[in-house]
Protein backbone atom coordinates (compact mmCIF):
# COMPACT_ATOMS: atom_id res chain seq x y z
CA UNK A 1 0.00 0.00 0.00
CA UNK A 2 2.71 2.57 0.07
CA UNK A 3 3.62 4.55 -2.39
CA UNK A 4 6.86 3.48 -3.47
CA UNK A 5 5.95 0.32 -5.01
CA UNK A 6 7.32 -0.41 -8.50
CA UNK A 7 3.73 -0.19 -10.43
CA UNK A 8 3.78 3.68 -9.53
CA UNK A 9 3.37 5.44 -12.79
CA UNK A 10 6.64 6.82 -14.18
CA UNK A 11 6.14 10.48 -14.96
CA UNK A 12 8.02 12.75 -17.09
CA UNK A 13 8.45 16.28 -16.67
CA UNK A 14 7.59 17.27 -20.38
CA UNK A 15 6.97 20.90 -19.14
CA UNK A 16 9.48 23.48 -19.24
CA UNK A 17 9.39 25.48 -15.97
CA UNK A 18 9.62 29.55 -15.84
CA UNK A 19 12.20 30.08 -13.47
CA UNK A 20 9.79 32.54 -11.52
CA UNK A 21 7.50 29.29 -10.79
CA UNK A 22 10.14 26.22 -9.94
CA UNK A 23 11.08 27.73 -6.77
CA UNK A 24 7.15 28.30 -5.57
CA UNK A 25 6.63 24.79 -6.48
CA UNK A 26 5.89 22.66 -3.42
CA UNK A 27 8.17 19.85 -1.95
CA UNK A 28 7.42 16.01 -1.88
CA UNK A 29 4.85 15.07 1.08
CA UNK A 30 3.74 17.64 2.54
CA UNK A 31 0.68 17.84 4.94
CA UNK A 32 -1.89 19.95 4.60
CA UNK A 33 -0.88 22.87 7.19
CA UNK A 34 2.79 22.69 5.86
CA UNK A 35 1.93 23.19 2.79
CA UNK A 36 -0.03 26.28 3.66
CA UNK A 37 2.36 27.75 5.66
CA UNK A 38 4.79 27.21 2.54
CA UNK A 39 2.78 28.99 0.53
CA UNK A 40 1.92 31.95 2.54
CA UNK A 41 5.91 32.16 3.26
CA UNK A 42 6.23 32.69 -0.29
CA UNK A 43 3.74 35.14 -0.15
CA UNK A 44 1.25 33.10 -2.77
CA UNK A 45 -2.14 34.33 -2.16
CA UNK A 46 -4.46 31.00 -1.87
CA UNK A 47 -8.07 32.76 -2.06
CA UNK A 48 -9.23 32.09 -5.61
CA UNK A 49 -8.19 34.52 -8.81
CA UNK A 50 -12.50 34.70 -9.37
CA UNK A 51 -14.44 35.72 -6.62
CA UNK A 52 -17.38 33.01 -6.31
CA UNK A 53 -20.76 34.61 -6.37
CA UNK A 54 -23.99 33.17 -5.92
CA UNK A 55 -25.27 33.47 -9.51
CA UNK A 56 -29.00 33.74 -11.29
CA UNK A 57 -30.52 31.18 -12.49
CA UNK A 58 -31.95 31.32 -16.10
CA UNK A 59 -35.71 30.68 -17.06
CA UNK A 60 -34.94 27.18 -18.37
CA UNK A 61 -32.37 26.01 -16.32
CA UNK A 62 -35.01 26.75 -13.15
CA UNK A 63 -38.04 25.44 -14.80
CA UNK A 64 -35.66 21.85 -14.87
CA UNK A 65 -34.97 22.24 -11.21
CA UNK A 66 -38.23 23.15 -10.19
CA UNK A 67 -39.83 20.29 -11.39
CA UNK A 68 -37.12 17.83 -9.67
CA UNK A 69 -37.29 19.55 -6.61
CA UNK A 70 -41.00 19.61 -6.65
CA UNK A 71 -41.15 15.72 -7.06
CA UNK A 72 -38.14 15.20 -4.33
CA UNK A 73 -38.30 17.84 -1.88
CA UNK A 74 -36.35 17.55 0.68
CA UNK A 75 -34.04 14.64 -0.78
CA UNK A 76 -32.28 16.43 -3.05
CA UNK A 77 -30.02 19.88 -3.56
CA UNK A 78 -30.62 21.12 -6.91
CA UNK A 79 -27.07 23.65 -7.32
CA UNK A 80 -26.79 25.93 -10.60
CA UNK A 81 -23.42 25.42 -11.79
CA UNK A 82 -23.24 28.05 -14.28
CA UNK A 83 -25.39 28.30 -17.56
CA UNK A 84 -26.93 24.99 -18.80
CA UNK A 85 -24.74 22.58 -16.26
CA UNK A 86 -26.98 22.27 -13.10
CA UNK A 87 -26.31 19.91 -10.87
CA UNK A 88 -28.28 17.78 -8.33
CA UNK A 89 -26.88 15.80 -4.73
CA UNK A 90 -28.69 13.48 -3.68
CA UNK A 91 -28.40 10.27 -0.87
CA UNK A 92 -27.21 7.04 -2.41
CA UNK A 93 -30.61 5.40 -1.44
CA UNK A 94 -32.39 7.96 -3.68
CA UNK A 95 -30.06 7.83 -6.77
CA UNK A 96 -31.95 5.21 -8.63
CA UNK A 97 -35.54 7.00 -8.11
CA UNK A 98 -34.14 10.23 -9.24
CA UNK A 99 -32.34 8.95 -12.28
CA UNK A 100 -35.32 7.59 -13.24
CA UNK A 101 -37.25 10.71 -13.08
CA UNK A 102 -34.76 12.11 -14.97
CA UNK A 103 -34.57 9.76 -17.58
CA UNK A 104 -38.67 9.39 -17.84
CA UNK A 105 -39.82 12.97 -17.21
CA UNK A 106 -37.03 15.33 -17.77
CA UNK A 107 -36.16 13.21 -21.60
CA UNK A 108 -32.18 12.38 -20.71
CA UNK A 109 -31.30 9.84 -22.48
CA UNK A 110 -27.71 8.82 -21.89
CA UNK A 111 -24.64 9.33 -19.81
CA UNK A 112 -21.69 11.75 -21.09
CA UNK A 113 -19.36 10.61 -18.44
CA UNK A 114 -18.56 9.06 -14.59
CA UNK A 115 -16.42 10.22 -12.50
CA UNK A 116 -14.99 9.93 -9.11
CA UNK A 117 -14.00 13.01 -7.04
CA UNK A 118 -11.95 11.74 -3.59
CA UNK A 119 -12.58 13.75 -0.45
CA UNK A 120 -10.14 12.42 1.73
CA UNK A 121 -10.19 15.20 4.56
CA UNK A 122 -14.39 13.88 4.93
CA UNK A 123 -13.82 10.55 4.01
CA UNK A 124 -15.75 10.30 0.77
CA UNK A 125 -16.12 9.68 -2.32
CA UNK A 126 -18.30 11.85 -4.47
CA UNK A 127 -19.60 10.20 -7.65
CA UNK A 128 -20.76 12.18 -10.28
CA UNK A 129 -22.68 11.02 -13.74
CA UNK A 130 -23.23 13.89 -16.29
CA UNK A 131 -26.19 13.10 -18.29
CA UNK A 132 -27.00 14.49 -21.83
CA UNK A 133 -29.86 14.05 -24.49
CA UNK A 134 -29.88 13.53 -27.91
CA UNK A 135 -33.77 13.30 -28.24
CA UNK A 136 -35.27 16.25 -26.64
CA UNK A 137 -33.96 19.76 -29.12
CA UNK A 138 -34.30 22.21 -26.39
CA UNK A 139 -31.56 19.77 -24.04
CA UNK A 140 -28.92 19.91 -26.61
CA UNK A 141 -27.07 22.42 -25.12
CA UNK A 142 -28.03 20.91 -21.36
CA UNK A 143 -25.63 18.41 -19.09
CA UNK A 144 -27.25 17.32 -15.93
CA UNK A 145 -24.87 16.43 -13.52
CA UNK A 146 -25.94 13.97 -10.80
CA UNK A 147 -24.06 13.23 -7.94
CA UNK A 148 -23.72 11.45 -4.86
CA UNK A 149 -21.56 10.72 -1.94
CA UNK A 150 -20.18 7.05 -0.47
CA UNK A 151 -18.13 6.67 2.44
CA UNK A 152 -14.38 5.84 2.23
CA UNK A 153 -12.30 3.77 4.20
CA UNK A 154 -8.87 4.79 5.16
CA UNK A 155 -7.77 0.89 3.86
CA UNK A 156 -10.07 0.29 0.81
CA UNK A 157 -10.99 -3.44 0.09
CA UNK A 158 -12.68 -2.78 -3.50
CA UNK A 159 -15.84 -4.45 -3.43
CA UNK A 160 -16.19 -5.78 -0.24
CA UNK A 161 -16.20 -2.53 2.14
CA UNK A 162 -18.99 0.27 2.70
CA UNK A 163 -17.63 2.23 -0.20
CA UNK A 164 -21.02 1.06 -2.58
CA UNK A 165 -23.75 2.84 -4.63
CA UNK A 166 -26.74 1.40 -6.54
CA UNK A 167 -25.59 1.00 -10.42
CA UNK A 168 -27.32 3.16 -12.63
CA UNK A 169 -26.91 0.75 -15.35
CA UNK A 170 -30.40 -0.16 -15.67
CA UNK A 171 -31.62 3.31 -16.59
CA UNK A 172 -28.98 4.64 -18.28
CA UNK A 173 -27.53 1.55 -20.34
CA UNK A 174 -24.26 3.82 -21.14
CA UNK A 175 -22.61 3.79 -17.81
CA UNK A 176 -21.46 0.84 -18.38
CA UNK A 177 -17.99 0.84 -19.04
CA UNK A 178 -17.80 4.18 -17.21
CA UNK A 179 -19.01 2.53 -13.87
CA UNK A 180 -16.31 -0.03 -14.46
CA UNK A 181 -13.31 2.67 -14.73
CA UNK A 182 -14.87 4.31 -11.85
CA UNK A 183 -14.47 1.29 -9.76
CA UNK A 184 -11.18 0.05 -10.51
CA UNK A 185 -9.82 3.97 -10.44
CA UNK A 186 -11.80 5.05 -7.08
CA UNK A 187 -12.68 1.36 -5.64
CA UNK A 188 -16.68 1.87 -5.49
CA UNK A 189 -18.50 -0.81 -6.25
CA UNK A 190 -21.75 -0.53 -8.31
CA UNK A 191 -24.22 -2.79 -6.73
CA UNK A 192 -26.33 -4.14 -9.41
CA UNK A 193 -23.92 -3.93 -12.01
CA UNK A 194 -23.98 -7.25 -14.14
CA UNK A 195 -19.86 -7.25 -15.16
CA UNK A 196 -18.28 -5.13 -12.16
CA UNK A 197 -14.74 -6.18 -13.33
CA UNK A 198 -11.62 -3.96 -13.82
CA UNK A 199 -11.49 -2.41 -17.01
CA UNK A 200 -8.10 -0.29 -17.82
CA UNK A 201 -5.41 -1.84 -14.95
CA UNK A 202 -3.55 -4.85 -15.14
CA UNK A 203 -5.12 -8.15 -13.66
CA UNK A 204 -2.41 -8.29 -11.30
CA UNK A 205 -2.42 -4.61 -9.84
CA UNK A 206 -2.48 -5.14 -6.07
CA UNK A 207 -2.41 -1.26 -5.35
CA UNK A 208 -5.00 1.01 -3.67
CA UNK A 209 -7.25 2.30 -6.33
CA UNK A 210 -5.07 5.20 -8.09
CA UNK A 211 -6.59 7.80 -8.43
CA UNK A 212 -7.75 8.28 -4.66
CA UNK A 213 -5.83 11.04 -3.21
CA UNK A 214 -3.28 9.00 -0.97
CA UNK A 215 -1.74 7.23 -4.11
CA UNK A 216 0.95 9.17 -5.04
CA UNK A 217 2.71 9.64 -8.43
CA UNK A 218 6.60 8.63 -7.63
CA UNK A 219 8.75 11.74 -7.92
CA UNK A 220 5.85 14.48 -7.01
CA UNK B 1 -11.31 -27.04 -4.56
CA UNK B 2 -13.20 -24.03 -4.20
CA UNK B 3 -11.24 -20.47 -4.69
CA UNK B 4 -12.51 -17.02 -3.74
CA UNK B 5 -12.81 -15.26 -6.98
CA UNK B 6 -13.03 -11.26 -6.89
CA UNK B 7 -16.63 -10.12 -7.60
CA UNK B 8 -17.51 -10.14 -11.22
CA UNK B 9 -15.66 -13.02 -12.25
CA UNK B 10 -16.03 -16.47 -12.77
CA UNK B 11 -14.54 -19.81 -14.02
CA UNK B 12 -15.06 -20.30 -17.56
CA UNK B 13 -15.90 -23.90 -19.19
CA UNK B 14 -14.27 -25.38 -21.97
CA UNK B 15 -16.90 -25.90 -24.93
CA UNK B 16 -16.00 -27.77 -27.70
CA UNK B 17 -17.76 -26.02 -30.28
CA UNK B 18 -16.84 -22.44 -28.98
CA UNK B 19 -13.50 -21.27 -29.74
CA UNK B 20 -11.65 -17.85 -27.89
CA UNK B 21 -9.90 -15.82 -29.70
CA UNK B 22 -7.59 -12.90 -28.03
CA UNK B 23 -7.13 -10.25 -31.10
CA UNK B 24 -4.32 -8.09 -30.04
CA UNK B 25 -2.94 -6.25 -28.03
CA UNK B 26 -0.52 -6.25 -30.44
CA UNK B 27 -1.12 -3.90 -33.41
CA UNK B 28 -2.80 -6.09 -35.71
CA UNK B 29 -6.33 -5.54 -36.46
CA UNK B 30 -6.94 -3.89 -33.09
CA UNK B 31 -4.67 -0.87 -31.70
CA UNK B 32 -3.16 -1.48 -28.76
CA UNK B 33 -6.07 -3.17 -27.06
CA UNK B 34 -7.50 -6.93 -26.59
CA UNK B 35 -10.57 -8.29 -28.17
CA UNK B 36 -11.13 -11.28 -26.78
CA UNK B 37 -14.05 -13.04 -29.24
CA UNK B 38 -15.13 -16.48 -29.18
CA UNK B 39 -16.10 -18.15 -32.45
CA UNK B 40 -18.06 -20.42 -33.64
CA UNK B 41 -16.75 -21.45 -36.59
CA UNK B 42 -16.54 -18.36 -38.61
CA UNK B 43 -18.80 -16.43 -36.87
CA UNK B 44 -18.38 -14.26 -33.54
CA UNK B 45 -20.63 -15.31 -30.74
CA UNK B 46 -19.43 -12.96 -28.63
CA UNK B 47 -17.03 -10.00 -27.93
CA UNK B 48 -15.10 -8.84 -24.46
CA UNK B 49 -13.08 -5.31 -25.19
CA UNK B 50 -10.55 -5.10 -22.98
CA UNK B 51 -8.68 -1.79 -23.07
CA UNK B 52 -5.88 -0.44 -20.60
CA UNK B 53 -2.48 -1.26 -22.21
CA UNK B 54 -1.98 2.24 -22.92
CA UNK B 55 -3.14 3.57 -19.99
CA UNK B 56 -0.83 6.60 -18.76
CA UNK B 57 -3.19 7.91 -16.05
CA UNK B 58 -2.98 11.55 -17.72
CA UNK B 59 -5.65 12.23 -15.45
CA UNK B 60 -3.78 11.64 -12.36
CA UNK B 61 -0.65 13.46 -13.77
CA UNK B 62 -2.98 16.44 -14.06
CA UNK B 63 -3.71 16.86 -10.35
CA UNK B 64 0.11 17.54 -9.78
CA UNK B 65 0.71 19.93 -12.41
CA UNK B 66 -0.83 23.66 -12.65
CA UNK B 67 -3.13 24.54 -15.25
CA UNK B 68 -0.66 25.91 -17.40
CA UNK B 69 1.72 22.91 -16.96
CA UNK B 70 -1.22 20.72 -17.76
CA UNK B 71 -1.28 21.71 -21.25
CA UNK B 72 1.43 19.61 -23.37
CA UNK B 73 0.72 16.15 -21.40
CA UNK B 74 -3.02 16.46 -21.96
CA UNK B 75 -2.60 16.36 -25.57
CA UNK B 76 -1.10 12.96 -25.64
CA UNK B 77 -3.72 10.74 -26.12
CA UNK B 78 -4.74 11.76 -29.52
CA UNK B 79 -1.57 13.75 -31.25
CA UNK B 80 -3.23 13.07 -34.36
CA UNK B 81 -6.21 15.60 -33.19
CA UNK B 82 -4.09 17.25 -30.24
CA UNK B 83 -5.82 20.74 -30.86
CA UNK B 84 -9.46 19.17 -30.27
CA UNK B 85 -8.75 17.71 -27.14
CA UNK B 86 -6.70 20.72 -25.79
CA UNK B 87 -9.54 22.44 -26.94
CA UNK B 88 -12.13 21.53 -23.79
CA UNK B 89 -9.56 21.95 -21.40
CA UNK B 90 -8.67 25.62 -22.17
CA UNK B 91 -12.39 26.30 -22.51
CA UNK B 92 -13.16 25.04 -18.73
CA UNK B 93 -9.74 26.37 -17.66
CA UNK B 94 -11.09 29.87 -19.19
CA UNK B 95 -14.54 29.76 -17.13
CA UNK B 96 -12.44 28.97 -14.00
CA UNK B 97 -10.34 31.57 -14.51
CA UNK B 98 -12.78 33.89 -15.64
CA UNK B 99 -10.69 34.89 -18.47
CA UNK B 100 -11.70 36.88 -22.03
CA UNK B 101 -10.88 35.51 -25.51
CA UNK B 102 -9.57 38.15 -28.08
CA UNK B 103 -11.63 37.70 -30.82
CA UNK B 104 -8.71 36.86 -33.52
CA UNK B 105 -7.82 34.14 -31.08
CA UNK B 106 -10.95 32.13 -31.46
CA UNK B 107 -10.93 32.32 -35.15
CA UNK B 108 -7.48 30.87 -35.31
CA UNK B 109 -8.28 28.15 -32.61
CA UNK B 110 -11.47 27.45 -34.99
CA UNK B 111 -8.96 27.02 -37.94
CA UNK B 112 -6.47 24.75 -36.21
CA UNK B 113 -9.30 22.58 -34.15
CA UNK B 114 -10.14 22.04 -38.37
CA UNK B 115 -6.93 21.37 -39.84
CA UNK B 116 -6.65 19.03 -36.99
CA UNK B 117 -9.71 17.11 -37.53
CA UNK B 118 -8.92 16.22 -41.12
CA UNK B 119 -5.22 15.28 -40.10
CA UNK B 120 -6.97 13.06 -37.62
CA UNK B 121 -9.69 11.64 -40.29
CA UNK B 122 -6.75 11.14 -43.03
CA UNK B 123 -4.96 8.77 -40.59
CA UNK B 124 -7.97 7.07 -39.49
CA UNK B 125 -8.97 6.90 -43.28
CA UNK B 126 -5.75 5.50 -44.32
CA UNK B 127 -5.67 2.68 -41.39
CA UNK B 128 -8.98 2.07 -42.43
CA UNK B 129 -7.94 1.39 -46.03
CA UNK B 130 -5.04 -0.80 -45.10
CA UNK B 131 -7.32 -3.25 -42.93
CA UNK B 132 -9.69 -3.61 -45.62
CA UNK B 133 -6.95 -4.45 -47.78
CA UNK B 134 -6.82 -1.04 -50.28
CA UNK B 135 -3.51 0.13 -50.00
CA UNK B 136 -4.34 2.86 -52.24
CA UNK B 137 -6.65 4.34 -49.22
CA UNK B 138 -3.46 4.23 -47.47
CA UNK B 139 -1.26 6.01 -49.81
CA UNK B 140 -3.21 8.25 -50.37
CA UNK B 141 -4.91 10.06 -47.08
CA UNK B 142 -1.27 9.43 -45.69
CA UNK B 143 -0.04 11.77 -47.85
CA UNK B 144 -2.32 14.55 -47.99
CA UNK B 145 -2.06 14.27 -44.79
CA UNK B 146 0.77 16.55 -44.98
CA UNK B 147 -0.85 19.48 -46.50
CA UNK B 148 -2.30 20.22 -42.94
CA UNK B 149 1.02 19.06 -41.19
CA UNK B 150 2.46 21.91 -42.88
CA UNK B 151 0.11 24.44 -42.59
CA UNK B 152 -0.15 23.32 -38.40
CA UNK B 153 3.51 23.35 -38.14
CA UNK B 154 3.43 26.74 -39.83
CA UNK B 155 0.95 27.99 -37.14
CA UNK B 156 2.16 26.48 -34.20
CA UNK B 157 6.02 25.10 -35.22
CA UNK B 158 5.50 21.46 -34.06
CA UNK B 159 4.47 19.09 -36.90
CA UNK B 160 2.25 16.29 -34.72
CA UNK B 161 2.24 17.74 -31.03
CA UNK B 162 1.60 21.21 -31.09
CA UNK B 163 0.38 22.33 -27.68
CA UNK B 164 -1.28 25.18 -29.58
CA UNK B 165 -4.18 26.12 -28.04
CA UNK B 166 -3.81 27.51 -24.22
CA UNK B 167 -6.00 29.14 -21.68
CA UNK B 168 -6.77 32.66 -22.96
CA UNK B 169 -6.19 31.87 -26.94
CA UNK B 170 -3.82 30.26 -28.67
CA UNK B 171 0.61 30.67 -28.71
CA UNK B 172 1.20 32.87 -31.29
CA UNK B 173 -0.27 34.52 -33.91
CA UNK B 174 -0.17 33.52 -37.84
CA UNK B 175 2.79 33.89 -40.03
CA UNK B 176 2.62 36.72 -42.69
CA UNK B 177 1.12 34.59 -45.48
CA UNK B 178 -0.50 32.08 -43.46
CA UNK B 179 -4.33 33.35 -45.32
CA UNK B 180 -3.31 33.02 -48.39
CA UNK B 181 -1.49 29.69 -48.09
CA UNK B 182 -4.14 27.91 -46.31
CA UNK B 183 -6.72 29.00 -49.08
CA UNK B 184 -4.67 27.35 -51.59
CA UNK B 185 -4.16 24.43 -49.71
CA UNK B 186 -7.46 23.92 -48.72
CA UNK B 187 -8.90 24.07 -52.21
CA UNK B 188 -6.65 21.82 -53.38
CA UNK B 189 -7.33 19.24 -51.03
CA UNK B 190 -11.09 19.76 -51.85
CA UNK B 191 -10.33 18.59 -55.34
CA UNK B 192 -8.28 15.74 -54.06
CA UNK B 193 -11.32 14.58 -51.75
CA UNK B 194 -13.60 14.19 -54.65
CA UNK B 195 -11.04 11.52 -55.93
CA UNK B 196 -11.70 9.65 -52.55
CA UNK B 197 -14.93 8.49 -53.80
CA UNK B 198 -14.80 7.22 -57.08
CA UNK B 199 -11.40 4.60 -55.69
CA UNK B 200 -12.76 3.88 -52.46
CA UNK B 201 -16.29 4.47 -51.59
CA UNK B 202 -18.09 3.30 -55.09
CA UNK B 203 -15.44 0.48 -54.43
CA UNK B 204 -17.62 -2.59 -55.11
CA UNK B 205 -15.54 -4.61 -52.80
CA UNK B 206 -15.66 -2.28 -49.57
CA UNK B 207 -19.36 -1.71 -50.30
CA UNK B 208 -19.44 -5.71 -50.21
CA UNK B 209 -17.41 -6.03 -47.03
CA UNK B 210 -19.26 -3.00 -45.00
CA UNK B 211 -22.58 -2.24 -46.71
CA UNK B 212 -25.26 -4.19 -44.23
CA UNK B 213 -22.58 -5.46 -41.94
CA UNK B 214 -22.26 -4.36 -38.35
CA UNK B 215 -26.00 -2.41 -38.16
CA UNK B 216 -26.40 0.16 -35.11
CA UNK B 217 -30.40 1.07 -35.18
CA UNK B 218 -31.14 4.38 -33.93
CA UNK B 219 -32.27 3.31 -30.32
CA UNK B 220 -29.89 1.55 -29.50
CA UNK B 221 -26.82 4.46 -31.01
CA UNK B 222 -28.77 6.79 -28.26
CA UNK B 223 -29.19 3.93 -25.74
CA UNK B 224 -25.54 3.25 -25.58
CA UNK B 225 -24.63 6.87 -25.54
CA UNK B 226 -22.58 6.61 -28.67
CA UNK B 227 -21.21 9.86 -30.03
CA UNK B 228 -19.45 11.63 -33.11
CA UNK B 229 -19.57 9.67 -36.26
CA UNK B 230 -20.76 6.59 -34.77
CA UNK B 231 -24.36 8.25 -33.83
CA UNK B 232 -24.71 10.73 -36.78
CA UNK B 233 -24.43 7.38 -38.85
CA UNK B 234 -27.45 5.89 -37.11
CA UNK B 235 -29.55 8.99 -37.67
CA UNK B 236 -29.28 11.10 -34.94
CA UNK B 237 -28.15 14.59 -35.91
CA UNK B 238 -26.38 15.59 -33.18
CA UNK B 239 -22.87 17.29 -33.32
CA UNK B 240 -21.46 19.71 -30.11
CA UNK B 241 -20.62 22.31 -32.65
CA UNK B 242 -24.22 22.83 -33.46
CA UNK B 243 -25.60 21.95 -30.15
CA UNK B 244 -23.72 24.31 -27.91
CA UNK B 245 -21.32 26.19 -29.93
CA UNK B 246 -18.31 27.08 -28.64
CA UNK B 247 -15.66 30.11 -29.34
CA UNK B 248 -17.39 31.30 -33.58
CA UNK B 249 -18.97 27.94 -34.46
CA UNK B 250 -22.35 29.94 -34.19
CA UNK B 251 -21.00 32.62 -36.75
CA UNK B 252 -19.75 30.01 -39.69
CA UNK B 253 -21.39 28.35 -42.24
CA UNK B 254 -21.28 24.32 -42.19
CA UNK B 255 -23.94 21.73 -41.73
CA UNK B 256 -23.86 18.36 -39.77
CA UNK B 257 -23.47 14.79 -41.85
CA UNK B 258 -26.06 12.50 -41.11
CA UNK B 259 -26.69 8.86 -42.68
CA UNK B 260 -29.93 6.62 -41.76
CA UNK B 261 -28.42 3.64 -42.87
CA UNK B 262 -26.17 2.79 -39.35
CA UNK B 263 -23.86 0.11 -41.05
CA UNK B 264 -20.08 0.16 -41.52
CA UNK B 265 -20.01 1.59 -44.79
CA UNK B 266 -22.15 4.59 -43.11
CA UNK B 267 -19.90 4.61 -40.26
CA UNK B 268 -16.59 4.96 -42.75
CA UNK B 269 -18.57 7.80 -44.93
CA UNK B 270 -19.35 10.60 -42.53
CA UNK B 271 -16.07 11.56 -41.52
CA UNK B 272 -15.31 11.62 -44.94
CA UNK B 273 -18.00 14.01 -45.69
CA UNK B 274 -17.19 15.86 -42.92
CA UNK B 275 -13.86 16.84 -44.10
CA UNK B 276 -15.65 18.99 -46.76
CA UNK B 277 -17.39 20.70 -44.26
CA UNK B 278 -14.08 21.48 -42.36
CA UNK B 279 -12.35 22.83 -45.95
CA UNK B 280 -15.56 25.31 -45.72
CA UNK B 281 -15.32 26.32 -41.79
CA UNK B 282 -11.76 26.74 -42.84
CA UNK B 283 -12.55 28.87 -45.61
CA UNK B 284 -15.45 31.06 -43.83
CA UNK B 285 -13.57 31.49 -40.69
CA UNK B 286 -10.07 32.87 -42.77
CA UNK B 287 -12.73 34.86 -44.50
CA UNK B 288 -14.63 36.26 -41.22
CA UNK B 289 -11.37 36.63 -39.27
CA UNK B 290 -10.30 39.72 -38.24
CA UNK B 291 -6.94 40.60 -39.94
CA UNK B 292 -5.26 41.92 -37.05
CA UNK B 293 -5.03 42.02 -32.92
CA UNK B 294 -3.94 40.46 -29.93
CA UNK B 295 -4.20 36.69 -30.05
CA UNK B 296 -3.96 35.33 -26.57
CA UNK B 297 -4.68 36.93 -23.12
CA UNK B 298 -2.05 36.52 -20.32
CA UNK B 299 -2.47 34.59 -17.47
CA UNK B 300 -1.62 35.54 -13.93
CA UNK B 301 1.64 33.79 -12.74
CA UNK B 302 0.19 30.06 -11.09
CA UNK B 303 -3.31 31.60 -11.56
CA UNK B 304 -5.91 29.47 -8.99
CA UNK B 305 -9.59 28.70 -9.66
CA UNK B 306 -12.21 29.02 -6.77
CA UNK B 307 -13.71 26.12 -5.24
CA UNK B 308 -15.68 25.61 -8.64
CA UNK B 309 -16.38 22.97 -11.19
CA UNK B 310 -16.86 22.71 -15.01
CA UNK B 311 -18.04 20.67 -17.56
CA UNK B 312 -16.89 21.21 -21.24
CA UNK B 313 -17.21 19.54 -24.26
CA UNK B 314 -16.50 19.86 -27.89
CA UNK B 315 -16.45 17.78 -30.71
CA UNK B 316 -13.34 16.21 -31.84
CA UNK B 317 -12.68 13.69 -34.62
CA UNK B 318 -14.20 10.99 -33.01
CA UNK B 319 -17.17 12.42 -30.89
CA UNK B 320 -17.69 14.74 -28.24
CA UNK B 321 -14.52 15.46 -25.80
CA UNK B 322 -15.70 16.55 -22.22
CA UNK B 323 -13.66 17.31 -19.61
CA UNK B 324 -14.99 17.58 -16.10
CA UNK B 325 -12.65 20.41 -14.28
CA UNK B 326 -13.06 20.36 -9.99
CA UNK B 327 -10.78 23.30 -8.78
CA UNK B 328 -10.58 24.29 -4.85
CA UNK B 329 -8.52 27.50 -4.35
CA UNK B 330 -5.10 25.70 -5.59
CA UNK B 331 -2.99 26.21 -8.99
CA UNK B 332 -2.83 22.95 -9.83
CA UNK B 333 -6.75 21.16 -10.20
CA UNK B 334 -8.41 18.86 -7.82
CA UNK B 335 -10.06 16.69 -10.69
CA UNK B 336 -9.97 16.33 -14.42
CA UNK B 337 -11.79 13.49 -15.58
CA UNK B 338 -11.78 13.60 -19.71
CA UNK B 339 -14.24 11.62 -21.13
CA UNK B 340 -13.33 11.19 -24.91
CA UNK B 341 -15.62 9.70 -27.46
CA UNK B 342 -13.28 6.48 -28.27
CA UNK B 343 -14.35 5.09 -24.54
CA UNK B 344 -17.78 5.84 -25.18
CA UNK B 345 -17.97 4.37 -28.18
CA UNK B 346 -16.19 1.00 -26.89
CA UNK B 347 -19.49 -0.27 -24.89
CA UNK B 348 -21.41 -0.73 -28.76
CA UNK B 349 -18.17 -3.36 -29.83
CA UNK B 350 -19.49 -6.47 -28.41
CA UNK B 351 -23.17 -5.31 -29.83
CA UNK B 352 -21.71 -4.64 -33.28
CA UNK B 353 -19.69 -7.98 -33.57
CA UNK B 354 -21.67 -10.50 -32.52
CA UNK B 355 -22.81 -12.43 -35.13
CA UNK B 356 -20.58 -10.70 -37.63
CA UNK B 357 -17.69 -13.13 -39.83
CA UNK B 358 -14.80 -13.17 -38.07
CA UNK B 359 -13.02 -11.77 -41.29
CA UNK B 360 -14.90 -9.17 -41.10
CA UNK B 361 -13.91 -7.86 -37.81
CA UNK B 362 -11.68 -5.13 -39.37
CA UNK B 363 -14.16 -3.57 -40.97
CA UNK B 364 -16.90 -3.30 -38.22
CA UNK B 365 -13.58 -2.29 -35.37
CA UNK B 366 -11.87 0.63 -37.80
CA UNK B 367 -15.43 1.92 -39.25
CA UNK B 368 -16.19 2.67 -34.98
CA UNK B 369 -13.33 5.46 -35.48
CA UNK B 370 -12.04 4.14 -32.16
CA UNK B 371 -8.36 5.40 -30.91
CA UNK B 372 -7.60 2.88 -28.09
CA UNK B 373 -4.46 5.22 -26.94
CA UNK B 374 -7.08 8.16 -26.39
CA UNK B 375 -9.93 5.32 -24.98
CA UNK B 376 -7.25 4.56 -21.92
CA UNK B 377 -6.05 8.33 -21.58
Amino acid sequence: MSSETDKDIEVKDTTDTHSDNSENTKPDSMSKDEAKKFYEEKGLDLSPDVPVKPKPIPAFEKSLADKISSKFGDKIRVDYVRSDRIRITTKREDIVDVAKFIRDELKYDHAESVSGVDYPDSSEIEVIYHLGSYTDEKLGRQIFALATRVPREDVPNPGSDATRTPSLRDVFYSVEFHERECFEMFGVYFEGHPDMRRLLLPEDWADIPPFRKDFKIKGR
Amino acid sequence: MTTQLPPGMHLETVDDKIMTLNVGPQHPGSGHMRLIIKVDGDYIVSCDPDPGYVHRGEEKMAEYRNYIQNIPHLERPVIHDSSNILYPYCLGVEDLLGIEVPERAKYIRVIAAELNRCIYILYWLAIYGIFLGHSTMFMWPAGDRELFIDLLEAMSGARVTHAYLVPGGVRNDLPSNFEERCLRQVEYFEKRLKEYEAIFYQNPLLKARTEGSGILSRTDAIRLGTTGSVLRASGVDFDVRKKEPYDVYENLDFQTIVMKEGDSYARSRVPYLEMFESCRIIKDALKKMPKSGSVRTKLKPNPKGGNDEVYRRVESGRGAIGYYIVSNNRPEPYRVKISVGSFRNLICMPYLLKGEKLGNMPAVYWGLNYWPVEADR
